[in-house]
């Protein structure tokens, strides 16, 4: 299959998108689009299973290269492996969800879902992107609708918070590029492929790794970096919230992952810093969540506490951590992606997030306070849903370093899982039990396209959670190469 | 076969040479109405324009003062391209205008100026366009009769280009003193680090920073630039630039090619200052055209980044950035100067809420920010990012850290702008603006080159097999 579809079809839903009159037509166009998308997702899904289960072994499957600027190495050179394809699987998830979520957006609807689907776009052209250069173009191709989204649309302090995203994320991006340009002028290349082959100096790397780390690392709510986080999840609508947190922060950590493969003897070096920020994450975001009142700030804090775990996976450089950082980002974008959908539905009857003003919702809609509760338990970290799964992954992971300053970050970030339990059973209790206020208790449950979006989301969280090894197969080939190559540095050392 | 050879070579400079008599001939003839004029003028232009894509030989005149190739005619062509485009979006401007054959008059003597400056092989020709393009642009940018500040800019104009031909024209002597000759594909040669040949060429450099408003001798920019009409300030800020910088970049790859790790030096001092300084003043502008203005001074910074790496692909990406300037640039400017020319608002300030009734102009001038902030998929994001790459093939990595940041400082006024069109809530919004075809015409050019630029790699391919390299 080419894999350029998956491009393809985004724009193709934009451009049907820009030439449609009336909220009617477009989210009816909109909707098709992202589900044509899921199907090709899964489609894809099939195929690559397939060609594992005949005995493909190759790195990369349905390749293609092109000739972009031949003049300067720039190719167009696309590819998966179970990695991306996990990704690619978790974001047409969200798109499908985040339109149907936004299925009443009345104001200048026509934008609103030409960049939804535009930010799809830059998602799934990052994933698939072999190229250093492709890659970082999608990377950026991704911000601007996030920006425009949180600042038409949003709520709160929305001019701010959409101001302060964009211009982080764009530093990010500024580093990643410098980061980029060592590599370039030391390999003469962009092909993730062929540098990996050529492989770059442990001098360079450990000049180059802070940029480009650091640089995704904004984007996946690196600590100190993570101040976009909150703001710019608290104002954004309740879509672009969903593929903020369930999309966006992804791309920082695949990234990250990547840019670990790629320079892996520096990402040794640097490892005890990574571990150490990601550690600082992980129970900074947990306590200041503790502190939060309004539902939004709530569910965005507690991103920074769960990204942290991705980034530790990926500071523990070994097969089972790694799994579980990317376990950890589906797990924690369909989850997040659902809490945030809740929140939206709550939001939309009640006109409030904040925990004070809001009891007793079971009440009066049992179908959303249920998918609150269950996005809460993910979050926590309950057996039977994807966040155990992940996190425990993790954990295994981090624990078989046996050197004992890691081990010692491992217990604390252990430790915050009982912090998030306190703030999330918190929340949803305040939410959901206790008396309900009267003008609350005529409101209305939640609608059939509500209903599907938080279905399809439960149900990856669930199959994962159930089922792990699934997920476990299909990313286990990805992570061999990266260790194959964290394999090779240290040998050479 | 001489005379052959004449009107070959020359094909350019002689069309546009006739056109400002025809001009010449109407104006002497009896009156006509501002519209037909302006409509047989942009055919015209538009015939100038198709005339340069005919294949062209190369060769010299009048003892290799004059020089033509491939790379000059891909300049001279985005040039035409630039004017072409800045003569349909004044339109609405001219269409009331008393005064519109001059007005068009003094700028083709001065595009002619540019095109005998970039195929000068010789200083005295070299100095000759240069001066040809830059005064009558000083009586152009008075064409706001009515308007102090118009005029305040004209003399501005020509007190600092006078002051930077002054340097030039040391430059030269000293130039001439040393080596002994004015031809600049022989200058090299004779070049070593005597100190006097390293003062001329400073003062070279720094009447070439007047010229390209590279700080610190950026100071006359932004006021001439608001004080101007927007037609002549477009063209300032695309045409002159341009035409400056490709005939800075060929003088300083062909004749001072020997310097190369002294201007190097002076090339990273004279870019990190002007994308610093440009930055910052570019933040806290309230007029639309003072803000394009430091942020034009912003992008040349860019560019000396870009140039510093001396390599072919150094000057290809120039021609490419600078190709892509001229699209983005001038789609803002259109906008501008449609807005302006119909409500006479030019501030940050009255573009509050220019989404509410104005969605098609507002996606323009958002796509032109975009494109000169270089984000993507806008072409203005390769124009850039190539610009830097050719900056790293030295491996000075800090340098391009710092410039890669300062994208970051950049983006926030070009946001600021897309916040007031699309955010900020304004009881009178401008209201809803009919645009005439001319100007949607060159819109509609311009976002589309904006927009394929990037994905048409033929584009790039061209413009990097004839570049020059050291």
């Amino acid at each position: 299959m080419n894999l350029s579809l998956l491009i393809l079809l985004p724009i193709i839903t934009a451009m049907a998108i820009l030439f449609s009159n009336g909220l009617k037509q477009i989210r009816v166009i909109g909707l098709l689009g992202s589900i044509a998308q899921l199907g090709l997702a899964s489609w894809l899904l099939k195929l690559y299973l397939n060609e594992r289960a005949i005995g493909n072994t190759a790195t990369y499957l349905f390749e293609s290269n092109y000739p972009w600027f031949s003049a300067l190495h720039i190719n167009y050179h696309i590819g998966i492996d179970g990695i991306s394809l996990a990704m690619i699987l978790l974001t047409s998830l969200i798109v499908v969800a985040g339109i149907l979520v936004s299925w009443t957006m009345d104001k200048l609807s026509k934008e609103y879902f030409f960049l939804l689907v535009l930010l799809s776009m830059g998602a799934y052209g990052f994933f698939i992107s072999l190229d250093l250069f492709t890659l970082f173009f999608f990377l950026e191709v991704a911000v601007i609708p996030k920006f425009l989204l949180i600042g038409i649309w949003g709520s709160g302090n929305k001019q701010n918070s959409a101001m302060k995203l964009a211009l982080m994320l764009m530093a990010g991006s500024a580093l990643v590029f410098v980061g980029l340009m060592g590599i370039y002028y030391n390999t003469h290349t962009f092909d993730i492929v062929q540098i990996t082959q050529i492989g770059i100096s442990a001098g360079v790397q450990q000049f180059f790794f802070p940029f480009a780390f650091i640089g995704f690392g904004i984007f996946a709510a690196l600590f100190p970096f993570h101040t976009w986080v909150p703001d710019g999840h608290a104002s954004a609508p309740t879509a672009a919230s969903m593929f903020l947190a369930g999309i966006s922060m992804k791309l920082g950590g695949y990234g990250c992952l990547r840019i670990a493969s790629l320079m892996p003897d520096a990402a040794h070096h640097y490892a005890w810093i990574i571990i150490l920020l990601a550690t600082i994450a992980i129970i900074y975001g947990a306590f200041a969540t503790m502190m939060q009142t309004d539902l939004k700030y709530i569910n965005a804090y507690s991103s920074i506490s769960h990204c942290g775990f991705v980034i530790l996976g990926i500071g523990m450089m070994n097969k089972t951590s790694i799994n579980g950082a990317v376990i950890q980002m589906v797990s924690h974008g369909l989850m997040t992606a659902l809490f945030f959908a809740a929140i939206g539905m709550i939001y939309s009857r009640t006109h409030t997030r904040m925990i004070a003003q809001l009891g007793g919702l079971l009440k009066a809609m049992p179908f959303i306070s249920t998918v609150f509760v269950i996005a809460g338990l993910c979050s926590l970290g309950l057996p039977g849903f994807s966040g155990f799964v992940a996190e425990m992954t993790v954990f295994m992971g981090s624990w078989q370093n046996p050197n004992g300053v890691y081990r010692l970050a491992t217990i604390i970030s252990g430790a915050s899982i009982v912090v998030t339990a306190v703030y999330i059973l918190r929340a949803t209790g305040k939410t959901i039990m206790g008396p309900i206020s009267n003008e609350h208790a005529l409101l209305g449950d939640a609608t059939w396209n509500e209903k599907f979006a938080a279905a399809l989301l439960i149900t990856g969280i669930v199959i994962i959670g159930i089922a792990p090894f699934l997920l476990n197969a299909l990313i286990g080939p990805g992570t061999d190469n990266i260790m194959l190559q964290v394999g090779k540095a240290i040998t050479l050392k | 076969m001489m005379i052959n050879n004449f009107f070959l070579l020359l094909r350019q400079e002689l069309v546009i040479t006739a056109i400002i008599f025809i001009l010449l001939f109407i104006k002497l003839g009896k009156d006509k109405s501002n519209e037909s004029l302006l409509h047989i003028i942009n055919v015209l232009l538009f015939i100038n324009l198709l005339i340069g894509f005919f294949p062209m030989m190369e060769g010299g005149l009048f003892n290799s003062m004059f020089a033509t190739n491939k790379l000059v005619v891909l300049e001279k062509n985005i040039l035409n391209f630039a004017f072409w485009i800045i003569s349909l979006q004044s339109y609405s401007w001219l269409k009331t205008h008393k005064h519109v054959i001059e007005f068009y008059i003094l700028l083709l003597s001065s595009l002619l100026g540019m095109f005998f400056l970039l195929s000068s092989d010789h200083l005295l020709m070299f100095y000759v366009g240069l001066e040809m393009s830059t005064i009558p642009l000083a009586a152009a940018a008075n064409f706001d009769l009515t308007k102090r500040q118009s005029s305040e800019a004209a003399l501005k104009l020509i007190i600092s280009s006078a002051f930077s031909s002054s340097l030039l024209l040391l430059g030269i002597s000293f130039l001439y003193g040393t080596t002994g000759t004015l031809i600049l594909s022989d200058i090299g040669s004779h070049l070593s680090y005597n100190p006097l040949q390293i003062f001329a060429f400073i003062l070279f450099i720094s009447g070439f920073a007047f010229k390209i408003s590279a700080v610190p001798f950026h100071l006359w920019t932004a006021d001439v630039y608001e004080g101007a009409p927007i037609a002549v300030t477009a063209f300032l800020s695309v045409l002159s630039k341009s035409a400056v910088l490709f005939a800075f970049i060929s003088i300083l790859y062909k004749a001072f090619a020997s310097l190369s790790s002294m201007w190097y030096l002076v090339l990273i001092v004279l870019s990190m200052a002007t994308i610093v300084i440009g930055n910052l003043f570019a933040l806290r502008q309230e007029n639309m055209k003072r803000f394009l203005a430091f942020s034009s001074i912003a992008q040349v910074g860019f560019i000396l980044i870009g140039i510093s790496g001396s390599s072919h692909q150094g000057s290809s990406s120039l021609i490419y950035f600078i190709l892509i300037y001229v699209f983005s640039n001038l789609a803002a400017f259109g906008v501008l100067s449609l807005v302006s020319a119909l409500t006479g608002k030019e501030s940050i300030q009255d573009f509050k809420g220019f989404y509410k009734n104005n969605p098609t102009l507002s996606w323009v001038l958002t796509i032109a920010l975009f494109s000169l902030a270089g984000v993507p998929p806008t072409a203005g994001f390769f124009g850039k990012l190539f610009l830097l790459m050719a900056g790293a093939a030295k491996g000075n990595y800090w340098i391009i850290a710092i410039a890669a940041l300062n994208m970051v400082i950049s983006f926030y006024y070009y946001l600021r702008v897309v916040k007031a069109i699309f955010m900020d809530e304004n009881d009178q919004p401008i209201e809803k603006l009919s645009i005439p075809i001319y100007p949607k015409i060159a819109m509609f050019i311009c976002i589309a080159g904006i927009i394929l630029t990037g994905f048409l790699t033929v584009v790039y391919d061209y413009i990097n097999s004839l570049s020059i390299s050291l």
